[in-house]
């Protein structure tokens, strides 16, 4: 099998991503740098993952597909948890026991 | 012989004999890591005040009694810091609880002193992405030590570290051991508990360690390995001792070299180094078959659909809410995402979130997430396949020896084609390990390890454990 060069690989794919668009769901901000940096990667990234249209995935029973096997719970019954002072010291602000945000809702 | 350069096999025999306390091996590790890490790079923290304090209540009666052990900067203890190299956890987190392997570690009596450097939430090959040092390779500083687990791999190569735990994703456990010419394990899938493991991948996700030699990784396997209420995924298995069949050798087992591992895209070098061991193991009365695992030409792709998919979601709690650095002055809540995650998090986790989010995204979805899925089966199917041809499968743990650092910084996606031998076993759940199988000297002189890797079946670890010490022992 040969390893293929990425600089072998087409790039005519860098338009089928939008990085802002797709970042603004992820909610990262991006410089203008990063993201045409990102809109040339990605692109050729693409192309290569787009790879897989070429499998013929008609013998795959979609029934079972990679269920997580014996996947294995606890009994369910209460537990003791992490210790609350131990979690909000991480937290970047906090009062009266719980974690500070700006305001989410307008009154 | 200096202690910090002995394996824990034989630390731990001078330790029952009273020749050596554990004060004098966390005294001889302080000056191994005062003497090289300024260099090599490969820890991020560690406090070895706090460590002659735990030696010397160490119980040495225990399976690690008076051990210390290095931990990759992803996995939580209790009262240390927990940043997976990243500026998002810089300075702003102490684990409050320790992960079920290091408890069972603190169980078997280890001492857990330090933090090993590592790409960015594992994401990388060559620890490059760490976005908090530079480690570089023990064998030539001017290379790669690989990644993500690199500052283990490194740790353990310049005899800073006794052991250490990394974790593997795609082979970022086995590709940083190849190329610093250390043993790196990857479990089975279920093998080892993922709890206090910041998830990456989840499906894909195991800790592992990284160790001097074959014994040391069964050692330190028989006290990681374990079912556990606190990972659903994990799975109860019996209690198995991993040293006791190292030494009954390969005569009479199959081992399978898959044809599509061994063709074009090898440094020549690497490939007649991992023939080399192969003729070894045959001279010593394993039996080579040729397999065929027809789907890894589609690994690469499965994979980096698969992986930052699962990424993009995981990766959603570091919105500078809960913990970790959270960005000055937010408008509102969305813009203290938005600019908490730009300032926290480096390029290639990025790049990862925001492939991840598109292939799962509206009308992609079947196209990308649910194809990979599918071919992701197809691996699996592969493996399966050959498993009942083979008791383990043979190959090279990566195309080429470490990389010059800095070598395809700008090209993604030529780092991800390097992984093609490695990632196959996180897709198919299977185990993986890298034992060092000799070395090419490089145009500057210096000794460049290359590393076989030995695949075997899901929980078939003692196989694969029995094989890389033959390699151990005929190499």
């Amino acid at each position: 099998m040969a390893i293929r060069s990425a600089s072998a690989m087409s790039s005519d794919r860098t338009e089928q991503i939008d990085v802002r668009y797709v970042a603004n769901l992820a909610r990262i901000e991006l410089s203008d740098e990063e993201c045409t940096m990102f809109q040339k990667q990605l692109g050729a990234i693409i192309g290569y993952i787009d790879t897989l249209k070429d499998v013929n995935l008609d013998t795959v029973d979609t029934e079972n597909l990679n269920a997580v096997e014996d996947n294995q719970l606890r009994e369910d019954i209460s537990i003791r948890s992490l210790d609350q002072d131990d979690l909000l010291r991480n937290a970047p602000e906090s009062a009266k026991g719980q974690i500070r945000v700006p305001k989410v809702v307008d009154a | 012989m200096e202690l910090s350069n002995q394996s824990i096999t034989a630390l731990r025999q001078q330790l029952i004999s009273g020749e050596i306390s554990s004060a004098d091996i966390i005294d001889s590790l302080a000056n191994a890591i005062d003497t090289k890490d300024a260099e090599i790079g490969a820890y991020l923290s560690h406090d070895l005040d706090a460590a002659i304090q735990d030696a010397k209540t160490a119980d040495l009666t225990l399976p690690l009694g008076g051990i210390p052990i290095a931990i990759k900067d992803n996995i939580n203890v209790k009262g240390q810091p927990c940043a997976c190299a990243s500026r998002f956890l810089e300075g702003a987190y102490t684990s409050p609880y320790d992960a079920t392997v290091i408890g069972k570690l603190r169980a078997a009596g280890a001492i857990l002193y330090g933090r090993t450097n590592m790409d960015e939430f594992a994401m990388g090959s060559t620890t490059e992405n760490s976005a908090l040092a530079n480690t570089v390779n023990p064998h030539d500083i001017t290379r790669v030590p690989g990644g993500s687990s690199g500052g283990s791999a490194a740790a353990v190569a310049s005899h800073s570290a006794i052991a250490a735990l990394g974790s593997d994703t795609g082979g970022s456990i086995r590709q940083p051991a190849s190329y610093c010419g250390v043993v790196g394990l990857k479990p089975s899938y279920g093998r080892v508990s993922r709890y206090g493991l910041v998830a990456f991948a989840s499906s894909l996700d195991q800790i592992g360690p990284i160790t001097q030699n074959v014994e040391d990784s069964a050692l330190l396997l028989n006290v990681i390995s374990g079912g556990d209420s606190a990972d659903s995924t994990s799975l109860d298995q019996a209690q198995v001792d991993f040293t006791e069949s190292l030494n009954d050798g390969v005569a009479g087992m199959k081992l399978g070299l898959p044809k599509e591992y061994f063709g074009d895209g090898i440094d020549p070098a690497v490939r007649d180094k991992v023939n080399e061991s192969i003729k070894k193991l045959e001279a010593a009365g394993a039996e080579i078959v040729e397999i065929s695992l027809p789907h890894t030409e589609y690994a690469v792709a499965t994979y980096y659909i698969i992986a930052p998919a699962e990424a993009s979601s995981n990766l959603s709690r570091f919105d500078g809410v809960r913990y970790g650095n959270r960005v000055e002055d937010p408008k509102e809540i969305i813009d203290l995402y938005r600019r908490s995650r730009e300032q926290g998090f480096g390029p290639e986790v990025k790049r990862r979130i925001i492939l991840g989010t598109y292939v799962l995204s509206s009308g992609y979805y079947d196209a990308y997430y649910n194809k990979a899925q599918k071919v992701r089966s197809l691996i699996k199917q592969d493996f399966a396949n050959a498993y009942k041809k083979v008791d383990a499968i043979l190959s090279p743990v990566t195309p080429n020896v470490a990389p010059k650092i800095g070598a395809d910084k700008d090209n993604p996606l030529q780092q991800y084609l390097a992984d093609i031998f490695t990632i196959s076993a996180n897709l198919a759940g299977i185990c993986g390990i890298s034992v060092p199988c000799g070395t090419i000297t490089s145009n500057s002189g210096s000794e460049l390890p290359v590393g076989l890797q030995i695949l075997g079946p899901h929980m078939g670890e003692q196989a694969i454990l029995k094989v890389a010490k033959s390699v151990e022992d005929l190499v």
